[in-house]
């Protein structure tokens, strides 16, 4: 194990050595390089497409990147990272994901992750933007309704007056929760909801996917994990209203080269970034393809009850020369089971049970 | 996997990132008549892999007990008395070509001792992936993605998906819960082995089971346009003493609403699962 990680440690240095150099690179094509999707298309490339016209949007595409979803507070109004910016940002990135974090206490395994760990990469997004988030310009995402900033308080509320008595751990949030039954355990924990699938954002690692196309149907494997997103483009209707689901109902349809999914019936329980969204929650994303090997992914989150204004963001998928691992989370969940014999034990010596 | 390896880490940063960088692209084919994704990094020679073969997509389930059991039995009582008919065991026929499945004889006692077990040990009960076949004849549609050099078996059960690679993907990296699906077509009829899958996995409701040293090989047939012959032969030297055969036909669902819906089984199989974890008459 150590000499891999000798390995991956040398490994980035040198990737961020080719980072940098890239980046030259990148931001020479800046101007050709930003989210307006026809002017990446090179000059001599045309979209492929299968039998019955459709761009093919086929293959396996990966999302990582170390761009962050917001823009840093530092950065204040800056939509773009300079070229030394970016070379700074970058050094700065991989130096703490990659730093010994080593302790002799609990946190020795809690810190342990590095690069051996995270795929999230050793490049910005070539636009050279300072956050996925693109709309409001502001570059972060907008407010939360006044409701419901007042019912996640009151949930906080809850969970740490629950708190004060046994039984409760730290959960993915940070923050203490309730850890003596599987449905007070996050959608994460319970193997339920891994990343954040609906939009398709990038994570730790396995940011990969998988699109494999028909006629009237496009499906995207979400590798992490196994999460499979069925987008009929013939012109169904959704579910039922009252059919709610944790990742919702696609609906796909064609405008141009692009398509448009628009996702509703969402359940309102989410993980991550989308913790704050309810059922009210409509998502509607594009996907372009702009050149071989990268296909241009933008999103609008829509959620008038949760957030002031619907926000947006775009990232570029690229072509990866790999395939997918099976994710098989809930198969394994050992953690689970760790978990609930802590806190149900916690709670029994405590002289609760 | 191709031929070129997976471990190029440097390689693929640099590549994709100047990929994404030079505008211009290097691509090798502009002809709009083209099927094959126009990358630089995929042969030519993928384009016959569904070009001008059956098109097998569409959202199929079987329609039989196979997943009860895939021998032939008559009804029985089902694990739950105070809920009577809702969940007794069918009657049904059975599904392997021969009638038996060929069990070696310490094999055949294991068999006996899952069903014995089987309202407490069956994976199906966790919310266990199901492995191949026994996803295809579960009581729950599939839906069948036939791409250009990939077809996409999705389930309803859940959320198990596998992918069927229709150029040779090299060796399988592990073990998984549905298997390494390497497909060819043999005429009209698209033909999958599937290696490399977990023990885990039961074939039935029954207790028939396998090692991880079973390989499977599936042949699915369109009978008519809604109607898929299903095949699969199962070949497991540690549990049988030959190699056997079951058959079925797949029916389309041709409901005009028809699609698979989200069965995340999860939050049903965490109380089964867990009730005991932390019990102090455990031991625990």
């Amino acid at each position: 194990m150590q000499k891999q990680v000798a390995f991956y440690s040398s490994i980035s240095a040198a990737a961020r050595a080719v980072a940098v150099a890239a980046i030259g690179v990148a931001f020479a094509a800046t101007a050709a390089a930003q989210s307006a999707a026809p002017e990446l298309a090179a000059r001599d490339w045309k979209v492929p497409r299968l039998a019955d016209g459709k761009p093919d949007l086929q293959g396996i595409w990966t999302n990582k990147t170390i761009t962050p979803f917001e823009r840093p507070a530092e950065l204040a109004d800056k939509e773009f990272f300079t070229r030394e910016e970016a070379e700074a940002y970058v050094a700065r990135t991989l130096e703490r994901t990659n730093r010994d974090n080593r302790t002799d206490d609990v946190n020795d395994v809690l810190s342990a992750y590095n690069a051996f760990w995270w795929d999230s990469g050793t490049s910005l997004l070539p636009s050279m933007r300072t956050s996925i988030v693109v709309d409001p310009p502001t570059g972060r995402i907008p407010p939360l309704t006044p409701e419901r900033s007042a019912a996640l308080a009151a949930q906080r509320a809850a969970i740490e007056e629950r708190c004060k008595r046994p039984g409760c751990a730290v959960a993915n949030s940070g923050a203490l929760a309730p850890a003596d039954e599987p449905e007070a355990l996050d959608l994460m924990t319970r193997c339920i909801s891994f990343g954040t699938v609906i939009p398709m954002l990038p994570s730790a690692y396995n940011n990969n996917y998988q699109i494999v196309q028909t006629e009237g149907m496009v499906a995207i494997n979400t590798e992490m994990v196994h999460q499979v997103r069925r987008i009929p483009t013939d012109g169904k209707p959704h579910l039922p209203s009252h059919v709610r689901q944790w990742f919702g109902d696609p609906r796909g349809r064609w405008e141009g080269d692009t398509l448009v999914v628009e996702t509703t019936n969402f359940k309102g329980e989410f993980f991550g970034r989308m913790a704050a969204a309810d059922e009210n929650l409509r998502v509607v994303e594009r996907f372009t393809r702009v050149g071989p090997d990268v296909l241009l992914y933008q999103f609008t989150v829509d959620d008038p009850t949760a957030w002031t204004a619907p926000w947006s963001g775009e990232i570029p998928l690229t072509r990866i020369d790999d395939l997918l691992y099976e994710y098989a989370c809930h198969e394994g969940n050992r953690g689970m089971e760790n978990i609930l014999r802590a806190a149900r034990q916690e709670i029994r010596a405590a002289g609760e049970r | 996997m191709t031929a070129n390896s997976r471990t190029r880490y440097v390689r693929t940063v640099v590549g994709t990132f100047l990929a994404l960088a030079i505008a211009t692209g290097c691509d090798r084919t502009g002809d709009p008549a083209a099927q094959q994704p126009a990358t630089s990094q995929q042969p030519a020679a993928a384009q016959s892999a569904t070009v001008g073969r059956p098109n097998l997509s569409g959202i199929w389930q079987a329609l039989n007990t196979a997943n009860w059991e895939l021998e032939a039995h008559a009804a029985e009582p089902g694990p739950a008395p105070e809920l009577g008919a809702l969940v007794a065991v069918p009657p049904g026929p059975s599904f392997v070509v021969g009638g038996e499945i060929p069990y070696l004889p310490a094999a055949l006692e294991k068999r006996q001792m899952n069903r014995a077990n089987r309202w407490t040990a069956d994976p199906e009960i966790k919310c266990y992936m199901p492995g191949v076949p026994r996803a295809n004849y579960m009581p729950y549609p599939f839906q069948i993605v036939q791409g250009t050099d990939a077809i996409m078996f999705t389930y309803e059960f859940a959320d198990a998906v596998r992918i069927v690679h229709m150029n040779d993907p090299g060796e399988a990296p592990a073990n998984s819960w549905m298997g390494w699906n390497v497909g060819r077509w043999d005429g009209d009829t698209l033909v999958v082995e599937v290696t490399a899958q977990h023990d885990d996995t039961w074939l039935d409701r029954s207790g028939n089971f396998h090692s991880n040293d079973m390989r499977v090989v599936e042949r699915y047939t369109l009978r008519s346009p809604d109607v898929l012959l299903y095949e699969a032969t199962i070949e497991d030297p540690n549990v049988f003493s030959r190699p056997w055969t079951i058959r079925m036909p797949l029916y389309r669902r041709l409901d005009d609403n028809a699609q698979l819906m989200e069965f995340k089984c999860i939050p049903f199989a965490e109380h089964v699962l867990y009730e005991h974890v932390g019990a102090e008459e455990n031991g625990e």
